[in-house]
């Protein structure tokens, strides 16, 4: 573990009941849902984590049952220091605070997470599909979607399925 | 059919029309540059100076579609492009051809999912598929030759 990270670690396990873990030498904060905003705050303004890379989620249904995981990527430049946020989210329609005010990158982030795993962000400014068309249904990345494959023509079957696949009109 | 060789000194060829129009199309194609995916590389270097696709009358890519009539698809095709190539193809001017380069592009290759579209001859006609995975710049070259030979035996009944 990075000397520099540990006061912040000790803070947060004191004031936000985080739980920390380590994996070959990344470090990560496990913080409840609703404290995530207050987190970042502090993050940024007292311990320097003035960067957002990336903000993203996994979907472990059926194994685990708070269904989805969402996991902040922080980064300090000044003290060139990595950390990851994780925080544990329940039910199939899950909302969460939006850190679009700490970090303004994470619009596009939280825009993304909406459209592949359908993670509401209350009280941000534009949230809509950015990946998928706009009047797609359902959220692909999603465990519980479905795959949507074509079935692929062999010699054997190429007829039949030939008469099913969909084809231009001139 | 006419008298297609040189009559002497007069510096005259006689020909049909059919065959006159069909070679000056195969010979002056306006590629539309539709490069998605890693196939547009390979087209990229066909384009350049080692492969030179400039030598069967095509050096320029344009960038509009009003000034192309060979649509090059490079690449799979999202389910979300989809809808803005079939828009280019219909702003092109007849007449007009599509080749679908590389797998993705011609059945979905490895992409059977429901982000990519499976072939692009869901939604245009299609006139030559290019096989691989992306298709050398000598495959695509293959493509356009096979295309002129189709185009050379169009009859004039079509051209209406």
């Amino acid at each position: 573990m990075d000397d520099k990270l540990q006061p912040a670690i000790a803070a947060f396990k004191e004031r936000l009941n985080a739980v920390d873990t380590e994996f070959r030498g990344q470090i990560t904060l496990t913080v409840p849902a609703a404290r995530i905003v207050e987190a970042c705050h502090v993050l940024r303004d007292e311990y320097g984590f003035d960067m957002l890379i990336d903000e993203t989620a996994v979907d472990y249904w059926p194994q685990a049952a708070p269904r989805f995981n969402l996991v902040y990527q922080l980064y300090s430049m000044k003290q060139n220091v990595m950390l990851t946020l994780r925080t544990a989210l329940d039910g199939n329609a899950p909302h969460l605070r939006t850190i679009e005010s700490i970090y303004p990158n994470a619009n596009w982030h939280e825009r993304e997470l909406w459209d592949m795993f359908g993670i509401t962000f209350d009280g941000h400014s534009d949230l809509r599909r950015i990946l998928m068309p706009h009047d797609w249904e359902g959220f692909p990345q999603r465990k519980d979607y479905p795959l949507g494959y074509e079935e692929v023509q062999f010699s054997f079957d190429y007829k039949e399925i030939d008469l099913s696949k969909p084809r231009a009109k001139e | 059919m006419g008298v297609e060789q040189k009559l002497g000194n007069m510096g005259i060829v006689t020909t049909t029309l059919e065959q006159a129009v069909n070679w000056s199309r195969t010979n002056s194609m306006w590629p539309m540059l539709f490069g998605l995916a890693c196939c547009a590389i390979e087209m990229m270097s066909a384009q350049a100076s080692n492969y030179d696709m400039s030598r069967f009358g095509m050096e320029l890519m344009r960038a509009s579609p009003r000034q192309s009539d060979l649509m090059i698809v490079a690449g799979r095709v999202s389910q979300k492009m989809a809808p803005v190539l079939r828009n280019l193809y219909d702003q092109m001017p007849d007449p007009k051809w599509v080749i679908a380069m590389g797998d993705c592009a011609s059945c979905g290759g490895v992409f059977n999912n429901y982000a990519i579209l499976q072939g692009v001859d869901e939604i245009v006609p299609v006139d030559v598929y290019v096989a691989g995975c992306p298709p050398r710049p000598e495959g695509l070259i293959n493509g356009i030759i096979t295309l002129h030979k189709k185009i050379q035996g169009e009859s004039l009944k079509k051209w209406s």
